[in-house]
């Protein structure tokens, strides 16, 4: 049953990140990235991460791509015109891409080849264990985000507002 | 093999749908009475008695409507849209307790279809991914005025949900819980219990920011100027036809109900009864539904309309077969918090359509500089306040 | 079988990393680009998340919140950068965003 679950919803993912690579308008990318989100969401239920996957859900799926979507909504992004690129970028690159996943398939099998994830093998993923870790160990990070939070803030509003004659 | 888990499981599943499609249908059929009855005007009546095939005659209109798709639109977007919008309204239902555990035929289960410990954020995690159905159908529509209202729908959507996840945080810092079910057990007691009037700091005001930011996410009056219809031809449906237009009004009631309910458990003490019912408080609906049968009764014996003289006595009648089946001990174990769980989300649905049909709308602008400028400073003080009492009182 | 091996999720956090690299070095258009590098910071966060698992500790779900919250701020702030950019060189095009280059 689990192994069903992930087989679903990763092929899913995967699909919607070819998706993303490959569409040339990007709202196509955007609803594809949303699919990405959601399913990676689902995989995090599977691993115990119960709040990571709701705030997946909120912070990244519900607001971080509802804010591309504004600005590719906006800025009445067309489609992308292809222009040329040179032969040897167009000879290299897809090889060494798939030379790169390779490199990374083959650290991840022989580092880490036993363990096992079936749901529910994992509890401590609740708000409760997450609020204190928060708290108690992460607390300067967890300030110095806020703090971060809040440039990003004045900064955005600053870069787009319009500018008073 | 099945087990019982799967079949109680899948019975919940078809109730609670056909009861909630129901209750959408003649949620609509309310709202038009209760607004016409606040502009001194009959609303719909001629359909069945008093209207109440009003609903059914709507269903019929729109499934057979001719289902046209403009050649000029982004037909997936334009086609996932309405899809989206009602599948994420109908999803956060799949979360609210309706009422404690019963047993039935033997089977004991929760009047709930799941009981997940991150129920709340469940249903804002749900709520967020509702601005898609009109971001994009404002989108695939191709047409200025749609994408204006979609835009205008979205951005009034993602800003108040900031101050509604902030007034829903408060009470849950008293309840110290983020299940819904044990949300309301922790309410358990009388009126004095409920987080609306408990705890350090009694949450009124995160009660109030609740309804208002409720009001504004589900595009009521008086915050519905992207689906208006003097200012915006139609606003982000502009372009859509029978079903699919169906499913949007499906989805905004659904919404509705959603927030109420969220409402109701979060500060109104879910299924509790005002008051013990060692103390009597469940002869309180059989006491309500026998005194609306006999005024059903007097209005049919001195009846305004000629049709009133078998309609009224007809719904009198039933009525006082209502309150009678209230008395048998036999239902209220799952009756009566049934009873008090619909009536408090009745009652704040009431208010929603009292509201309709009293303010008017906000404009654009004013309503973002209403919640930017406002409701979120006043909700982030009271979270401070709220937390700042628990932690001195504790 | 009822169980997933450790490896395929890490493989899967890969496979979506270079397929998030791809669209990075690929694409022209800006917007994609940084979509591209939302995808990138999501594979990573499986990787987190997967290790927190396999280590039944909390931490590596921190790690990834903490992720989550710096990739909003970034998304906040570079979009704004996009519509200055576009305001100024009315284009979506990296490729014309070259006024600096020799």
């Amino acid at each position: 049953m689990d192994v069903i679950l992930f087989l679903v919803f990763a092929i899913i993912a995967v699909v919607c990140a070819i998706n993303v690579v490959v569409q040339t308008h990007p709202i196509s990318s955007a609803v594809s990235l949303i699919g990405v989100m959601g399913s990676l969401a689902i995989l995090y239920l599977l691993l115990g991460a119960e709040f990571i996957a709701a705030a997946q859900v909120i912070v990244y799926a519900g607001a971080v791509m509802v804010l591309f979507i504004f600005v590719i909504m906006l800025l009445n992004a067309g489609t992308e015109v292809r222009r040329g690129r040179s032969l040897m970028v167009q000879a290299l690159g897809v090889p060494l891409l798939i030379a790169l996943l390779g490199v990374l398939a083959f650290f991840v099998q022989r580092l880490y080849p036993q363990g096992t994830v079936h749901f529910g093998g994992f509890r401590g993923g609740t708000a409760l264990a997450i609020g204190r870790a928060l708290f108690t160990t992460y607390l300067l990070p967890f300030e110095i985000t806020s703090i971060l939070i809040l440039i990003a803030i004045v900064g955005a509003i600053v870069l787009a507002r319009k500018e008073l004659d | 093999m099945i087990d019982s888990f799967v079949v109680i499981t899948l019975i919940k599943v078809l109730v609670v749908f056909a009861v909630l499609m129901t209750t959408l249908a003649y949620l609509q059929w309310v709202e038009r009475k209760v607004i016409a009855h606040i502009q001194v005007r009959p609303g719909p009546y001629r359909v069945g008695p008093h209207g109440l095939l009003q609903p059914l005659a709507d269903v019929i209109k729109l499934v057979t409507k001719e289902d046209l798709v403009p050649p000029y639109v982004n037909k997936p977007l334009y086609l996932a849209a309405p899809f989206l919008a009602i599948t994420m309204a109908l999803l956060s239902i799949s979360v609210i307790p309706f009422g404690p555990e019963i047993s039935v035929a033997g089977h004991s289960t929760l009047m709930q279809l799941t009981d997940l410990n991150i129920g709340v954020v469940f249903v804002l995690a749900v709520s967020s991914m509702g601005v898609y159905g009109i971001a994009l159908a404002g989108w695939a529509s191709n047409n200025k005025y749609a994408l204006l209202g979609g835009l205008r729908s979205s951005a009034q959507m993602i800003s108040y949900e900031l101050p509604l996840s902030l007034a829903i945080a408060a009470p849950l810092l008293i309840s110290n819980t983020l299940s819904l079910r044990t949300l309301v057990e922790r309410q358990s007691g009388s009126v004095l219990h409920w987080n609306v009037l408990h705890g350090p700091f009694p949450q009124i005001f995160s009660f109030i920011i609740f309804l208002i930011a409720a009001f504004a996410e589900t595009n009521r009056v008086p915050f519905d100027l992207p689906e208006a219809e003097n200012e915006l031809v139609a606003g982000f449906h502009t372009e859509y036809s029978s079903m699919k237009f169906a499913s949007f009004f499906m989805a905004e009631y659904a919404n509705m109900i959603t927030v109420s309910c969220m409402a109701t458990l979060l500060f109104l003490g879910g299924w509790m009864a005002p008051w013990p019912a060692a103390y009597g408080s469940s002869l309180v609906p059989p006491a309500i539904f026998a005194i609306a049968g006999l005024i059903a009764l007097y209005h049919g014996l001195n009846y305004a309309r000629k049709r009133d003289k078998y309609t009224f006595p007809a719904f009198g009648v039933i009525f006082l077969i209502i309150a009678g089946i209230f008395l048998l001990p036999i239902v209220q174990a799952w009756l009566l918090p049934l009873f008090w769980f619909c009536a408090k989300t009745g009652a704040i649905l009431f208010a929603f359509m009292w509201i309709r049909g009293t303010l008017p709308r906000f404009r654009y602008d004013q309503l973002m500089g209403f919640t930017w400028k406002f409701l979120f400073p006043v909700a982030m003080l009271n979270l401070l306040v709220t937390g700042f009492l628990v932690a001195w009182f504790s | 079988m009822a169980e997933v091996p450790v490896s395929w999720f890490l493989t899967l956090s890969a496979v979506l990393f270079v397929l998030g690299v791809s669209g990075f070095l690929f694409r022209r258009n800006i917007i994609t680009v940084f979509m591209s590098i939302e995808l990138m910071l999501n594979a990573v966060n499986l990787t987190f998340i997967t290790f927190a698992y396999q280590l039944k500790q909390v931490n590596g779900h921190l790690f990834a919140f903490f992720v989550m919250v710096v990739a909003a701020a970034e998304a906040a702030v570079g979009l704004a950068i996009i519509l200055t950019v576009f305001k100024n060189r009315s284009t979506l095009n990296i490729d014309d965003v070259n006024s600096m280059k020799n």
